[in-house]
């Protein structure tokens, strides 16, 4: 048999080592590819953006409450006021449904409701988010003037939908969670004579707890960045809202609605704007990772 | 009184659930339902030129077509890659640590700023100007997590024996990897590719900024032009035909949904081939 082996030639050998050399760094170089993008991406960011900041003062631009582009007034405050409490708004009433719902499809609705319900979810979560702000301006607005008068245009309606934007991530993110809690702890649970409702809230639950957390966090990301469907129905006026009626402008708004025909110092101050978004994501995200790591250790 | 507490605990969970449902099913059945009259072939067939009453969206989907074909054609091959070389080649260490998170952190920046990114950068510095070509980099960056993260986990959804077995019969990496390893991790690549089909035809905020909103097929890749969901946009902030509108919607809707729709498919084969018997 030992005729059978083929030999291969020194040549053939070290072309072979040569290729696998070269594969493997094109790989790397992909690889790398990602890195650069981010590094680009940031870099470019900020370097667009410090000259404002240092000309404007990074205090007077995040404090700030008028913004007023012809009158050299940069002040993002009722911005960040917008960003902030349309999306925890949003992610507290999407993401309390969602997470109620989610426990529903887990643990309690019959399998077949279930399996019927949760595909629809997945599916919908693919929704382009303009369609919802087309939704949301041809119904949740004029619903809201039927219902409390005013422009319709306002927080409110932002919050609305951006809460039915996150839902199916939402959903589907925190139900994946649920359902890795070993069989082992409901039975537990109930052994002990827990009812299946004490069963969910104090032992599933608890248990799920970084999985939804993640869940959270990732609709949070969600609510923040988004622009153009809430650009349909937040009504765009730079000033501090007053009232969950007022319209309001988020950073991502006014990134979108000036940068068209912004030039100078203006167009520095939106990109300023789209570096102090940057730094709450990144603060959100911090937040999210120390408290999965504290309850990993805890 | 525990019975009362479960009582309400439940009709809390199967509120919130029917919220839920109800919320989504309402839009959808409402945006469809007043779309659907709206399309037919004239519709879908002819330019948009809004002065001579053409209202058709042909050019738009060429457009929208155009942009997914050239950012898969840019993101597909460096994701896919990439994937091999984070999944297959590195070692666990800083270089594996640092690309992740940058992959990471790349699905976390919002679409506005890959926007304004695109826009200063591709339009205005390499002086591409609104275009197809500005778009599609700007948008194959914006998918590249996407197909990473799922190449990823398809790849490592491929059990190590069949390395192991291929490795030992004295097959080189290279081999191992493009005559066992690909093949098995085939259909959940596809699927990161259709859900990142999805993923461009929605996105509304980076096109705008990128491709511009020039109603017409593009004539090469350095011609602007106009995505469904921009067009969607636009005709809905500009409040014009509301029919229009509703019919965009849908197919927007439509599409996306079925692209979805596929990729679960696609993927759920891919776990049945793994898992049964094979």
């Amino acid at each position: 048999m030992n005729a059978a082996i083929r030999r291969e030639s020194p040549g053939k050998k070290k072309f072979y080592k040569v290729l696998e050399r070269v594969t493997e760094s094109v790989f790397f170089l992909c690889a790398a590819a990602a890195v650069l993008a981010l590094s680009v991406i940031l870099i470019f960011l900020f370097i667009q953006g410090i000259p404002a900041l240092r000309e404007i003062g990074v205090w007077n631009f995040v404090t700030g409450t008028t913004w007023q582009p012809s009158g050299n007034k940069f002040g993002i405050l009722p911005m960040i006021v917008a960003s902030l409490l349309a999306t925890f708004g949003s992610a507290l009433i999407g993401g309390f449904i969602g997470l109620m719902a989610a426990l529903l499809l887990a643990e309690v609705a019959p399998r077949f409701l279930a399996n019927v319900i949760r595909p629809l979810i997945d599916l919908l979560a693919g929704i382009p988010s303009v369609v919802y702000g087309f939704f949301g301006l041809m119904v949740v607005v004029p619903l809201i003037i039927q219902l409390f008068g005013g422009t319709g245009n306002s927080l409110l309606a932002t919050i609305i939908i951006l809460s039915a934007m996150i839902l199916p991530t939402m959903v589907s993110l925190s139900e994946t969670a649920v359902r890795a809690v070993p069989q082992a702890y409901r039975e537990g649970s109930l052994a002990l004579g827990a009812t299946h409702m004490q069963t969910i809230f104090r032992v599933t639950l608890p248990a799920a707890k970084s999985g939804v957390l993640n869940a959270f966090v990732l609709s949070l990301g969600r609510a923040i960045g988004e622009t153009m469907a809430v650009i349909l129905v937040a009504g765009n006026r730079s000033t501090m809202p007053t009232s969950i009626l007022d319209p309001v402008r988020p950073m991502t708004a006014n990134i979108a609605l000036e940068l068209s025909y912004a030039s100078g110092l203006h167009a520095e101050a939106l990109y300023a704007t789209g570096v102090v978004l940057l730094c709450f994501i990144v603060v959100i995200n911090i937040t999210a990772h120390l408290v999965l790591r504290k309850k990993k250790e805890g | 009184m525990r019975k009362i507490i479960d009582n309400v605990q439940r009709s809390v969970l199967w509120l919130c659930g029917g919220i839920a449902v109800a919320f989504l099913a309402v839009i959808l059945v409402y945006v469809i339902a007043r779309g659907v009259p709206y399309i037919n072939w004239e519709f879908l067939s002819t330019a948009y030129r809004p002065g001579l009453d053409q209202e058709g969206i042909r050019d738009i989907i060429v457009g929208t077509l155009a942009m997914v074909g050239l950012t898969l054609v840019i993101a597909v091959p460096i994701g896919v890659l990439a994937a091999i070389f984070m999944a297959e080649y590195a070692k666990k260490g800083k270089v594996l640590t640092t690309i992740r998170f940058c992959v990471e952190s790349l699905a976390g920046i919002p679409s506005i700023l890959y926007g304004l990114f695109g826009y200063t950068f591709f339009c205005l510095q390499l002086a591409f100007g609104f275009s197809l070509l500005s778009s599609a980099l700007t948008l194959a960056i914006m998918v590249l997590p996407v197909i990473i993260r799922s190449t990823e986990e398809a790849l490592f959804t491929v059990p190590d024996s069949y390395r192991e077995g291929s490795l030992a019969l004295g097959a080189s990496k290279l081999t191992t990897l493009f005559r066992v390893i690909l093949p098995c991790a085939i259909p959940g690549i596809l699927s990161a590719i259709i859900l990142s089909m999805g993923r461009v035809m929605g996105e509304t905020a980076a096109v705008y900024y990128t491709a511009g909103t020039m109603a017409r097929a593009p004539s090469s890749v350095m011609s602007s032009t106009r995505s469904l969901a921009v067009h969607l946009y636009l005709l809905v902030k500009e409040g014009l035909e509301s029919g229009d509108a509703f019919a965009t919607a849908t197919i927007l809707i439509v599409i996306v949904v079925g692209l979805n729709a596929l990729a679960n498919f696609v993927a759920k084969r891919l776990s049945r081939k793994l898992t049964g018997g094979n």
